[in-house]
């Protein structure tokens, strides 16, 4: 299977997370986990056909979907889908004409990470990324993909509303150009872009960086057992981040298995395991009373239907644009990927 | 056909082939070489000719689905985008620094080990030592080293070009320490006493026996080191800053636009067969 670092843990990371050897043993299904660092990966790597099962974010699932690399699936296999959060089902990046692709895993957004000894007091704003002016100006990291120029259009919507930016992945030919000007003008501040979680802690816990965009995975991995080094928050402005779907591989031999492990994924107990595990909100409703922490919700705001509303789930930009406007043509994921690419080379 | 007869033990469909083998000179050649040349053809010239193939390619902007229609798109974007240009002569730019370092390294280590030591394959040995650890490790290891807050405090120079040239530099350093040892072993001793006997003062005497053996031997180092340094990618994500060299765009590229990293790839084996041209007209190839 192909994975999200920290959403298949089989006891390699660390002997006391593992949901894939119980689940072995139950099943006697045999698991292989490789894990991915961008959803472009994920959708290279799945292509080879060489795995059964993937849990894709919304800029990968749809180009699975039409790639012809997944197959429909039926929930009522998969009877712990019954418990997910209703919010999370038949959404545009896991059901295509009525047809179900996959089963909601959970989702998060993606966060301000920051050094503590930097920043005592918790940045709120993701000003500190974008201003020339900015405190952490020479130590800030961004994530080293095209879809990262969502994240200046996130920050272009409160601070240039005559853009009139209404979702970051449907941006017309103005309104991405003005995003991609603004990570040009970012450069200066970047000490350097990640897509390792490993590298990123690591800088963040030295203080070779103090403000990064990411995941609260790699605060938790970079403070280890009791470090309190690196902190998270979610700025005003609102942020990207993911609704994750885990799909079937198209002629997978394995289909029995796939389907066993997409219920055992979201039932109550791993999903709690895995939520916390990565410090996301959960899928299933019935994970929330059984986290070790029985804040976790509460702190990853599963049940508020509220604090969704300004994370933007990643999705994949085509030129129909994905906010219904019909009057412009949008800037395809392609010409993201390319324009990245240019971007930093220069 | 003497040994054939001499043995009775071969069988007599073996001796028949021996036989054959015997009086087709051309079949025997054709015998001993096809392994190679199918291994050459197969893994080399196959994958590079589809390599070239694909960039002229194109990709279905949304699946990422390779489009099999002809176009010259993306090798003429490649060619004509200051950015990536700047990309070649910044990673061709790594290749010499590292190059050069590695032989102002290797060569009073390889004059040592060869000419003076009496423990050559001992020193060698510790030589090769590094090429025993993971690539990963050594690299995380400059990267916490060199860090800004790290272990050598103000005086690191921090994330950047130099750090990947002093990383690449020590990971490549015993892939041209050994071939300068080799060749400077072959003087051990007699060649430089027959020269001062024969009245070649020392710089002669560097000129016409050092020299000649030297040169093929750096240049069958720098091959090393250089093709090395041009391919590595990993070292500058970790000790890079923001800073990326030609193998990140591929990196970053084959996944959602197979094409366009082709034509990526087709830089570094222009300045790669361009390279190895230049040092075949010094005539430093021959002699290896």
């Amino acid at each position: 299977m192909l994975a999200w670092p920290g959403y298949a843990e089989d006891g390699s990371t660390d002997p006391a997370v593992d949901w894939v050897t119980p689940f072995e043993q139950q099943t006697g299904c045999q698991v292989t986990v490789k894990t991915f660092a961008t959803s472009a990966e994920a959708v290279q790597l799945f292509s080879t056909g060489e795995y059964d099962v993937v849990s894709a974010s919304g800029d990968a699932s749809l180009r699975l979907v039409y790639g012809d690399r997944v197959q429909p699936v039926n929930t009522s296999l998969a009877p712990n889908y019954a418990d997910i959060f209703p919010e999370l089902k038949d959404k545009p990046w896991n059901s295509v004409a009525g047809t179900n692709y996959g089963i909601p895993h959970g989702r998060g957004a993606n966060l301000l990470l920051y050094n503590t000894a930097a920043f005592p007091t918790a940045p709120t704003s993701w000003k500190d990324m974008w201003d020339p002016a900015s405190p952490a100006k020479g130590k800030i990291s961004p994530y080293d993909d095209g879809i990262y120029i969502a994240d200046a259009a996130v920050y272009l919507m409160s601070t240039r509303p005559e853009l009139g930016i209404k979702n970051p992945y449907a941006l017309d030919r103005t309104q991405f150009d003005a995003a991609v000007e603004l990570v040009r003008q970012q450069k200066p501040l970047v000490a350097e872009y990640w897509a390792d979680v490993v590298k990123q802690g690591q800088g963040l816990a030295s203080g070779t960086v103090t403000q990064s965009q990411g995941w609260q995975l790699t605060a938790n991995l970079a403070n280890g057992e009791s470090g309190t080094s690196v902190a998270t928050t979610k700025p005003v402005e609102g942020a990207t981040g993911w609704s994750d779907t885990w799909m079937i591989k198209k002629d997978s031999p394995n289909v029995n298995c796939a389907y066993l492990w997409l219920n055992h994924v979201v039932s109550p107990q791993v999903n709690a395991q895995i939520a916390e595990y990565f410090g996301e909100a959960p899928a299933n409703q019935k994970s929330c009373a059984l986290t070790t922490n029985k804040e976790h919700c509460a702190v990853f705001h599963a049940e508020e239907t509220d604090f969704w509303s300004n994370v933007y789930y990643w999705t994949t930009p085509v030129e129909n644009c994905v906010d219904g406007r019909t009057d412009v043509k949008c800037v395809p994921y392609d010409e993201w990927a390319r324009t990245w690419s240019e971007l930093r080379s220069t | 056909m003497t040994t054939v007869r001499t043995r009775g033990t071969v069988a007599p469909s073996g001796r028949r082939v021996a036989a054959l083998l015997h009086r087709a000179p051309r079949l025997r050649l054709a015998g001993l070489l096809a392994p190679a040349l199918l291994w050459l053809v197969l893994l080399y010239l196959v994958p590079l000719g589809l390599l070239l193939a694909t960039a002229f390619f194109d990709t279905d902007s949304f699946t990422g689905r390779i489009t099999y229609e002809f176009t010259t798109e993306n090798v003429v974007d490649v060619l004509t985008t200051p950015a990536y240009l700047l990309t070649v002569a910044r990673t061709v730019g790594v290749a010499v620094g590292v190059t050069l370092l590695c032989v102002l390294l290797a060569l009073p280590l390889a004059v040592y080990t060869a000419l003076v030591s009496r423990r050559p394959g001992l020193l060698v040995a510790l030589v090769l030592t590094p090429l025993w650890a993971s690539y990963l490790v050594k690299v995380y290891a400059w990267r916490i080293l060199l860090a800004p807050e790290g272990p050598l405090g103000g005086a690191s120079p921090g994330y950047g070009w130099f750090a990947v040239i002093v990383t690449l530099t020590y990971l490549w350093l015993p892939y041209m320490v050994l071939p300068l040892h080799a060749g400077l072993t072959s003087m051990r001793g007699s060649y430089l006493e027959a020269a001062a006997d024969l009245g070649a003062r020392p710089w002669t005497a560097f000129r016409t026996v050092v020299l000649p053996v030297l040169a093929p031997a750096v240049a069958a180092g720098s091959v090393f080191t250089f093709s090395l340094s041009l391919g590595d990618y990993i070292t500058v994500q970790l000790v890079g800053g923001t800073g990326q060299m030609l193998g990140n765009l591929v990196y970053q590229n084959f996944s959602t636009d197979l094409p366009f990293a082709a034509a990526v790839a087709v830089l570094p084996l222009i300045v790669m067969a361009a390279y190895l041209l230049t040092i075949r007209r010094t005539g430093a190839l021959d002699r290896l």
